[in-house]
């Protein structure tokens, strides 16, 4: 039982903050409802959670999608986790998700008539393989110049969206469509365990998530990525070298990132056009923040947000509530995760701090050398 | 004028800073506050200041009773505060930051700069030191920044002035100019409370003294009336002896040799200005030096966390110039870093895995998947061996090392470097901010390895140190070595001189 | 190859570059306006010590609500006043933001980097629902903009000072008063009380407040008048340049006036200069299309795809952030939350 005790004790403050974040989104909910046709309606909110619930957990098929909308989230989520603990904050997930969808596409298509054991895992490579190169520029941008990877991957998520449609259009659109995309992946795409939808990726995440857990604490990398994060400094002395440390985390990240693209195109999407959804970078750093950027952390956070996507789109049939509902909750999220001190307040609670110690380091870098930038 | 009664403040963890303190501050008098590092003296002058709300307690200005908020309180009231560690905004202009708070502007916003440099300039003269008034403080010698901040107090009217440890950062020379200023505001009428941890300068400049240990005043003297010895008694509450027993040296071969080195700091300018030094097996080499005469960025060059941008290193017969931090330490090459929270201690992490710091990668730490895999029983092993051998207080390995008191802290750090297989320790500021215990341990743990064989490279800013405990002293000023001694031959006026001038006779 | 080629194909650029000049200049400086605000928003708040990466939400929120006002509005006070009046609520959106950001960094002491991405995950967000839940069932669009102005072609006609005139006149009103913001920014920063307490407040807090500056205060000011500048970034997007609102139409700009304001080494006048170099190479992409190029440089440029024109300031900053960082020097206590140690 004091296990149960002690996840409590972490889980206390995400969990008052996800409900609180639920409150004032019915007060929301509330007040723009006087705006729509319908008019005021006291128990629109309640209307839209029931459905929200019902969509996410009310079947089988709900079920199902809460687990696939939740895998690339496990992935997405491990990235801006595993960056932030060497005190990264990859906010380009959405950049290297759709680099990473892209080359598995392309991958997928010209092996679609190989066997799946050849070409899914070639696929997947190739979006692993993209999703790193991605993370590894500003990785490397940081530790050898200190641009600072805020800035940086948030530009290059706009650079992978005009070039990748550039690429659509212009290299490998695939003929007999009415619009640019790739072609069909057939053979390639991961297998469906049951059901309609539920593929290998979901079993890879999961599995992922102990991988990455038993690096971060078994392990001289783990202990060197942790060590650069809390205190770059003691990491020079200690003899490690922040510079290859930083580059390294942040590819890492990129390949985490790129492999939630690769299940994302082989599990569910199939092909590549403009326009396709990359809402997993957002949703993936308001995952770390609520996971505390610990894997076990990650996997609950990224369930419970799979949740949401997977019941929103009910919500928003049945009750006209927008989905966009959901992107506010996850900011109030990781409003009061960040202003613990309001949910200390409202809930009278006195619970484990949640704040991730390595933000002081991805802020202590801000517009300037990370500390180990200077290293000989 | 000043009256401060049965203050008490206690900090969040329950440590009591202040315990019922009482002291009075007569108009023209300077009253010395003496105390060991933690002793109170700096929490007290911080609640005359503003700075920190007693728990307790009561302040008197002239007989009436005052409750002072915050620091613009204390400045209306006449209390002006040097602190220890500058208050100074390194980038902005000595008239900038005197005027800073108190601007002169013409109309509501407009900043009066010539009237500003014309105001500082006339005060700088009344107090008999000249200052530019618009260079800027980072390109000022500490001593012309202290004055800085004595100009920032008498500007705002100060009629009690606070020095917070005004000595600890000065060279003799200095610090005689510094009591001439002193002596001259008292003159002028000015109520001076002068904090010091030295027994020598207390003795010479103060009219009375009072002596706090552990947050209680356990006594108030005239100078006259008493000496160090008993000072140091009431100090630190035993009878201790002020010098450590060093013992003689026999140096062997030599181990450290540095050619022609040069260095840059953080902001590109070079600060190590070819430095050429020599430390043999079992001699102890103390660099005395003013804090900013290059002596950090050349102990990275030596330790490999800074590249030299000429000369070489050699240990023993080997060219390390290029050699990486652990590629050093797998050498014999041990390093107690001057601050142990930005180099020497991952805070959040345990007493065991910090003891692991500097070889979590070599076996028997590591092992299994090609030295992948951590090995966490032989780190617990070897921390429960050092927090025994070394009395670090702790509960147990696995509490964070930030949870721990600074003395044991740096206890911790000196534990994981004072290895068996050491051919060189290099020592920058080993006890800063200790207690005499700690320090005491630390000097008997020091000189110890230096009979065992082991090279020893000593800086600290404490020339006390210096002189206790090294065999050879080198002088540092600007970037270069200016003077070496022997340890006979090393009088604190001498060396004082040359940390202050870089020049033997002016 | 031809060995004429390279300087005969600088010659040609040159030429262009002349030729188009008329043209590039007003975009430049329309391109350049949301990020100079933006980058003045930064400055202010990080010459404080307050790092703030909200800057895109905060044009983004700011750019909604200023956009809702005049849609509003326009029908029952016409659309004059409802441009006006949107507007005004847009730089209102953006203090009060400036206030919910003061309030985490300064008061609550959060980790501002994360207080920022909240910001713009809020932001895309809400004006996401409102503008589902209201926009887009209206089936009406449009908010009015403000006209810029027109000089006369005899005035923008004289070689060179003509199209530089064009450039700071032809504009619409926010686009021409940014110059105006920018030197009084700088000259407030440099020769003023406030601006000294400003700068020793983001160099040493600690200092200040031992001289009894209200640190507190002072942060509060600069980041919500910053931030209702940014607001007045987000009310030129859609009342000034565009009249419309899409999703994410910010796209970006709040990330690139932070490295327009490192390249300014966060002063106001290097950052407006960030901002023009970043509003350049957009204006090229689109001054390219728009008037193409002859002979072998026409060929070069029409060579290179749309797409990758459209994504040359999103490059440019990575470059720009890769070659200046480390050569400029943040204020030191930029992001760290000052603490009143030991004071009830």
């Amino acid at each position: 039982m004091t296990w149960l005790r002690h996840a409590w004790r972490v889980a206390t403050i995400p969990a008052y903050s996800i409900l609180l974040a639920f409150a004032i989104a019915a007060i929301l909910i509330l007040v723009s409802s006087v705006f729509t046709p319908t008019g005021f309606d006291p128990l629109l909110p309640i209307a839209a959670y029931l459905r929200l619930l019902i969509g996410a957990f009310g079947s089988t098929t709900g079920l199902t999608n809460t687990l696939v909308a939740a895998a690339p989230l496990m992935f997405g989520g491990l990235a801006v986790g595993i960056g932030l603990k060497a005190g990264l904050f990859n906010i380009g997930v959405a950049g290297q998700f759709l680099v990473g969808a892209f080359a598995s596409a392309v991958v997928g298509t010209s092996l679609a008539q190989a066997p799946t054991v050849v070409g899914m895992p070639a696929a997947m490579l190739a979006g692993a393989a993209a999703g790193a190169f991605f993370g590894f520029i500003p990785g490397y941008l940081k530790a050898r110049t200190g641009a600072h990877e805020v800035v940086t991957t948030i530009m290059l998520n706009n650079v992978a969206l005009l070039i990748l449609t550039w690429a659509v259009n212009d290299l490998v659109r695939a003929p007999g469509y009415s619009f640019p995309r790739t072609g069909e992946i057939g053979l390639a795409a991961l297998p469906v365990l049951a059901g309609r939808n539920l593929h290998l990726g979901i079993v890879l995440a999961v599995a992922t998530i102990f991988i990455v857990r038993w690096i971060l604490d078994r392990t001289t990398l783990g202990f060197e990525i942790k060590t650069v994060g809390l205190n770059p400094d003691a990491a020079r002395y200690a003899g490690m070298r922040p510079v290859f440390i930083t580059a390294l985390t942040m590819t890492l990240s990129g390949l985490l990132a790129g492999l939630a693209g690769a299940i994302q195109m082989l599990g569910v999407i199939g092909f590549y056009a403009p326009g396709i959804t990359a809402g997993v970078g957002f949703d993936s750093i308001a995952v770390a923040l609520l996971g505390r950027s610990d894997p076990i952390g990650i996997l609950f956070a990224a369930l419970l947000f799979g949740a949401f996507r997977a019941g929103a789109p009910l919500m928003q049939i049945e009750t006209s509530v927008p989905i966009e509902v959901i992107d506010i909750i996850q900011a109030l999220v990781i409003l009061f995760l960040a202003a613990d001190l309001i949910v200390r307040k409202v809930f009278r609670v006195r619970a484990e701090k949640v704040q991730i110690r390595e933000m002081a380091t991805v802020t202590g870098s801000w517009a300037g050398p990370a500390a180990g930038g200077k290293a000989p | 004028m000043l009256e401060m009664r049965a203050i008490t403040k206690r900090f969040p963890g329950g440590t009591l800073a202040n315990d019922g303190i009482e002291l009075d501050l007569r108009a023209g008098e300077i009253h010395a506050l003496l105390g060991e590092n933690g002793a109170g003296k700096t929490t007290l002058m911080n609640i005359l200041y503003g700075l920190v709300t007693p728990d307790e307690g009561e302040i008197r200005i002239d007989g009436r009773p005052v409750t002072i908020h915050d620091p613009a309180d204390a400045i209306a009231r006449g209390i002006g505060m040097v602190h220890q560690h500058f208050m100074l905004v390194p980038v902005l202009s000595v008239a900038e930051n005197v005027v800073l708070g108190q601007e002169v502007t013409r109309g509501p916003q407009l900043l009066d700069r010539a009237a500003a440099v014309r105001r500082i300039r006339d005060l700088a003269e009344r107090l008999g030191f000249p200052i530019d008034p618009t260079a800027r403080v980072d390109q000022l010698s500490v001593g012309q920044q202290q004055r800085v901040e004595i100009l920032k107090a008498i500007y705002r009217d100060a009629r009690i002035l606070v020095l917070d440890e005004p000595t600890a950062v000065l060279t003799p020379q200095e610090t005689r100019e510094i009591f001439t200023v002193l002596r001259r505001l008292r003159e002028a009428g000015t109520s001076i409370i002068f904090i010091s941890h030295k027994l020598d300068e207390v003795l010479e400049i103060a009219d009375r003294v009072t002596v706090i240990r552990r947050g209680r005043v356990v006594g108030s003297r005239r100078p006259a009336e008493t000496n160090e010895a008993e000072l140091a008694e009431l100090m630190v509450g035993r009878e201790v002896s002020l010098r450590v027993d060093r013992g003689s040296s026999h140096p062997g071969d030599v181990v450290l040799e540095a050619t022609g080195l040069r260095a840059s700091d953080d902001r590109r300018h070079e600060v190590v200005r070819g430095v050429d030094l020599v430390v043999r097996a079992g001699e102890i080499v103390g660099i005395a030096g003013v804090a900013g005469n290059g002596q950090e960025e050349l102990v990275e060059c030596l330790v490999g966390l800074r590249r030299p941008n000429a000369g070489s290193v050699r240990l023993g017969d080997r060219d390390i110039t290029s050699a990486s931090v652990d590629g050093r330490r797998d050498l014999g090459v041990a390093f107690v870093p001057a601050d142990r929270h930005r180099f020497g201690l991952v805070l959040p992490y345990s007493v065991r895995d910090n003891v692991v710091l500097t070889r979590y990668a070599e076996p028997p730490y590591a092992g299994g998947l090609g030295g992948f895999m951590r090995q966490e029983d032989a780190c617990e092993a070897d921390a429960t061996r050092l927090i025994a051998e070394f009395d670090v207080r702790t509960p147990s390995a696995a509490v964070a090392a930030g949870t721990l008191s600074g003395g044991n802290q740096q206890k911790l750090v000196v534990a994981r470097e004072f290895r068996h297989d050491l051919r060189l320790m290099v020592l920058d500021q080993p006890t800063r901010g200790l207690d005499v215990g700690s320090i005491e341990f630390i000097h008997k743990q020091v000189i110890a390895r230096r009979d065992a064989g082991v090279a020893v490279l000593l800086v600290s800013a404490e020339l006390d140190e210096i002189l206790d405990l090294s065999d050879r002293i080198l002088v540092m000023f600007r970037g270069r070595i200016v003077g070496s001694f022997a340890a006979s031959e090393a009088q604190r006026e001498k060396v004082g001189l040359l940390m202050a001038t870089g020049e033997a006779r002016t | 190859m031809d060995i004429l080629l390279i300087p005969r194909l600088v010659w040609e650029l040159l030429v262009y570059l002349l030729e188009v000049m008329p043209d590039l200049l007003p975009i430049i400086l329309a391109l350049a306006t949301p990020l100079a605000l933006g980058a003045l928003c930064g400055v202010l708040n990080e010459r404080s010590g307050v790092v703030n990466i909200g800057i895109e939400g905060i044009m983004l929120m700011a750019a909604f609500f200023g956009y809702l006002t005049g849609f509003a509005l326009h029908e029952n006070i016409g659309p004059g006043p409802a441009v006006v009046a949107g507007v005004v609520v847009a730089v209102a959106t953006g203090a009060l933001l400036g206030l919910l950001h003061a309030w985490l960094s300064v008061t609550v002491r959060a980790d501002q980097i994360i207080a920022g991405t909240m910001m713009n995950i809020a932001a895309l967000g809400v004006t996401g629902y409102l503008n589902r839940l209201i926009i887009t069932p209206s089936g009406k669009g449009g908010a009015g903009v403000m006209a810029p102005l027109q000089l006369s072609p005899e005035l923008t006609g004289f070689p060179v000072l003509g199209p530089i005139l064009a450039m700071f006149l032809n504009q619409g009103p926010i686009a021409m008063t940014v110059i105006v913001f920018v030197l009084v920014t700088q000259f407030a920063l440099f020769r003023t009380r406030w601006g000294l307490r400003t700068r020793a407040v983001g160099e040493h807090p600690r200092a200040a407040d031992t001289v009894g500056i209200d640190v507190f205060r002072q942060r509060y000011i600069n980041v919500v008048v910053g931030c209702a500048i940014a607001g007045l970034a987000g009310a030129y997007l859609t009342l000034e340049s565009t009249g419309a609102f899409q999703n994410g139409m910010t796209g970006g700009r709040g990330f690139i006036a932070l490295a327009a304001m490192i390249f300014g080494r966060w002063t106001p006048i290097g950052s407006f200069l960030g901002a023009l170099l970043f509003g350049t190479a957009t204006a090229f992409g689109v001054v390219v299309s728009v008037h193409p190029a002859e002979g072998d440089l026409g060929a070069l440029l029409k060579a290179i795809p749309t797409y990758w024109y459209a994504a040359l300031p999103y490059l440019i900053t990575i470059v720009i952030l890769a070659g200046v960082v480390g050569r400029s020097r943040p204020p030191a206590a930029d992001g760290v939350p000052y603490a009143k140690e030991g004071r009830a």
